[in-house]
C-alpha cells in the first residue's frame, strides 16, 4: 500500500501556485509568482524583510485570498484541487491534519498555558483520538524526537526557553503526520547555537518522514542546510531561481549577488 | 562502451554585478568524454578554470552554453539544462563530488557525515555506519573521534572525512577535487588505493591533483585545461 501512494505522489506536484499575487489598495505585495512543489522537496523562499516572502506563504497555505491567481493541492485521493473552492471540511482538514505551520513566533503556534503534553495531543484529538493513554504516550515519543525531556511534559510551555518551544511547535505540527509543512523563519529570535540544534534536528525530521516544506528565512545558511530548491524575492516578485548549491554559489542575478555577498563569515 | 560524462562545447562565464557588470569568462569550448573505469586528469595552472568544470558537471555551477551529458539510471541526461530535481536526482544515483573543504552540519558526528549518502539511498543507519566505520578506519581516523562532529578536526583529518563521505558509496561518476592536498605520504597511499578500486569497480572518475606522482599514479588520461581557457 505505501508503494501504491508513492506511485500517486512522485512524479506529480504536490503544491502548484499559478501567477499569484497580492495586493493592498495601490500596493502590491507579491507579484504574479508561479512554481509547483513535488512531494518531498524542501523549497526556501529568501529576500530581505518586505520583499513579500510572508505574504507569499500566507497565500500559500490559504491564509491570504489572493488578488489574482491560484494554488492547487493535490488532496490524499490523488485529486488536485484549488485552495479558494475547498469545502470546510476539507480545509480543516488541511489545517489540522495535512499541513503544518511553524511560526517564527512559537506562542502564535502554541497554547502557551496548557501543558506541552496537551499542545501535542490536541492535534491528535482534533482527529478524532479519544483514548488519554494513548495520546499521552504519543505525545511523549514526539517530546523524545524533538529533543525534549519528557519530564517536562506537564510543564505549560511558557516555562520552556525559546529553543525549547520552538522545538515543541515542531512536534506539535508533525504529530498528525503531515505532508506539507510551511515554516515563517524558524529559527529566528534563536541563538546561535540553539539554531544549530534545531536546524539539525529539522533536516533529519524533514528526510526521515520525507516531508514537502516551504521555509521563508532571509538566512542564506539555513537555506543552504534545509532546502533543496531556492526561490529569492524582491519587492514581491521572485527574481531568482533554482538548485539551492547553484544559487548560491553561482547567483545569476545583480539582487543575488549582494545577498550571497553580504553574508558575514564567521 | 558508452561514456558516462560527455562534454561538448560546454561555457562559463560570471557576470559581476557588483563590479559594474564585469564579464568574467572562465572556460569555452569544453569538450571531453569519460568512459567507466576511466580516470581522467584535468590538468592546468591555478586560476585556468579546472575546480569550475567540476562544479559544472556536478551541476553547482551553472553552464552557460554547450552540453553536459550524464549517464544517469541507463538514459543520457544534459545536467546543463535540467530541472533541479533532476540534478539532485542525478546526485544521489549517480555523481559523488569531494570538494576541497568539508562543508559539515553543526553538530552532526563524523561516522554520520560519512555515512549519510548510504542512509539517502536508502540503507539502514546502522548497516551505513558500519560500512563508515570501515572507511574511517582505513583512512587512519582513530575511532574515538567518530562520535565528535569533524569542524573541530585538522585540516587533514577534515579532508579525510570529506574523502569517506565522497568514496562510500558505488556511484558510477565520481568527481575529485585535490583529495590528496592536506593528506600525508601514508594517507595519500590510501587514496591511490581507494581510487584504484572505484576504477576496477567501472567508476568513471574526473579528478584535478597538483602533485604529479599522484597524477601519475592515477590517470589513464590527461586532458588539459588551458586549451579551455577563456580569459582574454
Amino acid at each position: 500500500m505505501a508503494e501504491n501512494e508513492r506511485a500517486v505522489d512522485d512524479d506529480q506536484p504536490l503544491l502548484i501556485a499559478d501567477g499569484l499575487s497580492k495586493s493592498y489598495g495601490r500596493l502590491t505585495a507579491c507579484r504574479d509568482v508561479s512554481f509547483a512543489l513535488h512531494p518531498g522537496e524542501v523549497l526556501a523562499i529568501v529576500g530581505e524583510s518586505g520583499s513579500g516572502k510572508t505574504t507569499l506563504l500566507q497565500l500559500l497555505s490559504a491564509q491570504l485570498t489572493p488578488s489574482a491567481g491560484h494554488v492547487s493541492y493535490r488532496m490524499r485521493d490523488g485529486v488536485l484541487r484549488d485552495l479558494a473552492a475547498l469545502g470546510e471540511a476539507e480545509r480543516r482538514f488541511l489545517f489540522r491534519t495535512d499541513w503544518g505551520y511553524v511560526h517564527q513566533d512559537p506562542a502564535l503556534g502554541l497554547r502557551m498555558a496548557v501543558s506541552a503534553g496537551a499542545n501535542v495531543g490536541e492535534r491528535l484529538m482534533a482527529l478524532g483520538w479519544n483514548h488519554y493513554g494513548r495520546i499521552r504516550d504519543n505525545a511523549s515519543s514526539w517530546l523524545e524526537r524533538v529533543e525534549i525531556d519528557v519530564g517536562r511534559i506537564d510543564d505549560a510551555p511558557r516555562t520552556y526557553s525559546g529553543g525549547m518551544r520552538q522545538r515543541l511547535q515542531i512536534a506539535r505540527n508533525l504529530v498528525t503526520k503531515p505532508r506539507l509543512v510551511f515554516m515563517d523563519e524558524p529559527t529566528g529570535g534563536l541563538d546561535v547555537s540553539v539554531q544549530a540544534r534545531l536546524l539539525d534536528l529539522m533536516r533529519n525530521l524533514v528526510n526521515e518522514l520525507g516531508l514537502a516544506a516551504i521555509v521563508v528565512t532571509h538566512d542564506l545558511a539555513v537555506a543552504r542546510l534545509l532546502s533543496h530548491r531556492v526561490m529569492v524575492m524582491k519587492d514581491g516578485r521572485v527574481i531568482e531561481t533554482g538548485l539551492t548549491d547553484q544559487v548560491l554559489d553561482d547567483p545569476r542575478e545583480p539582487y543575488t549577488q549582494l545577498l550571497v555577498s553580504s553574508i558575514l563569515p564567521a | 562502451m558508452t561514456a558516462m560524462i560527455e562534454i561538448s562545447n560546454a561555457e562559463k562565464t560570471f557576470t559581476m554585478h557588483l563590479q559594474g557588470g564585469v564579464q568574467l569568462p572562465v572556460v569555452r569550448g569544453v569538450s571531453f568524454q569519460v568512459e567507466p573505469g576511466e580516470c581522467v586528469v584535468l590538468s592546468g595552472p591555478s586560476g585556468v578554470g579546472k575546480s569550475s568544470i567540476l562544479k559544472m558537471i556536478f551541476g553547482n555551477y551553472r553552464c552557460d552554453a554547450g552540453r553536459i551529458g550524464i549517464r544517469h539510471q541507463g538514459m543520457q541526461i544534459d545536467l546543463a539544462r535540467a530541472e533541479p530535481r533532476q540534478i539532485l536526482s542525478v546526485r544521489l544515483a549517480t555523481i559523488g563530488y569531494v570538494s576541497q573543504f568539508l562543508r559539515a552540519v553543526p553538530r552532526v558526528a563524523t561516522i554520520d557525515v560519512a555515512a549519510e549518502p548510504l542512509i539517502a539511498n536508502g540503507m539502514a543507519r546502522s548497516d551505513a555506519r558500519e560500512r563508515s566505520g570501515q572507511l574511517l578506519r582505513r583512512l587512519n581516523i582513530p575511532g574515538p573521534l567518530w562520535a565528535l562532529p569533524p569542524s573541530t578536526f585538522s585540516g587533514g583529518e577534515q579532508q579525510r572525512v570529506n574523502i569517506a563521505h565522497g568514496f562510500i558509496s558505488d556511484r558510477p561518476i565520481l568527481l575529485l577535487d585535490e583529495p590528496t592536498a592536506s593528506l600525508d605520504a601514508a594517507n595519500r597511499a590510501v587514496v591511490v588505493d581507494l581510487i584504484d578500486q572505484k576504477k576496477r569497480a567501472g567508476v568513471a572518475i574526473v579528478a584535478i591533483v597538483h602533485d604529479d606522482e599522484i597524477r601519475h599514479l592515477i590517470a589513464d588520461r590527461i586532458v588539459d585545461v588551458t586549451s579551455f581557457a577563456a580569459a582574454a
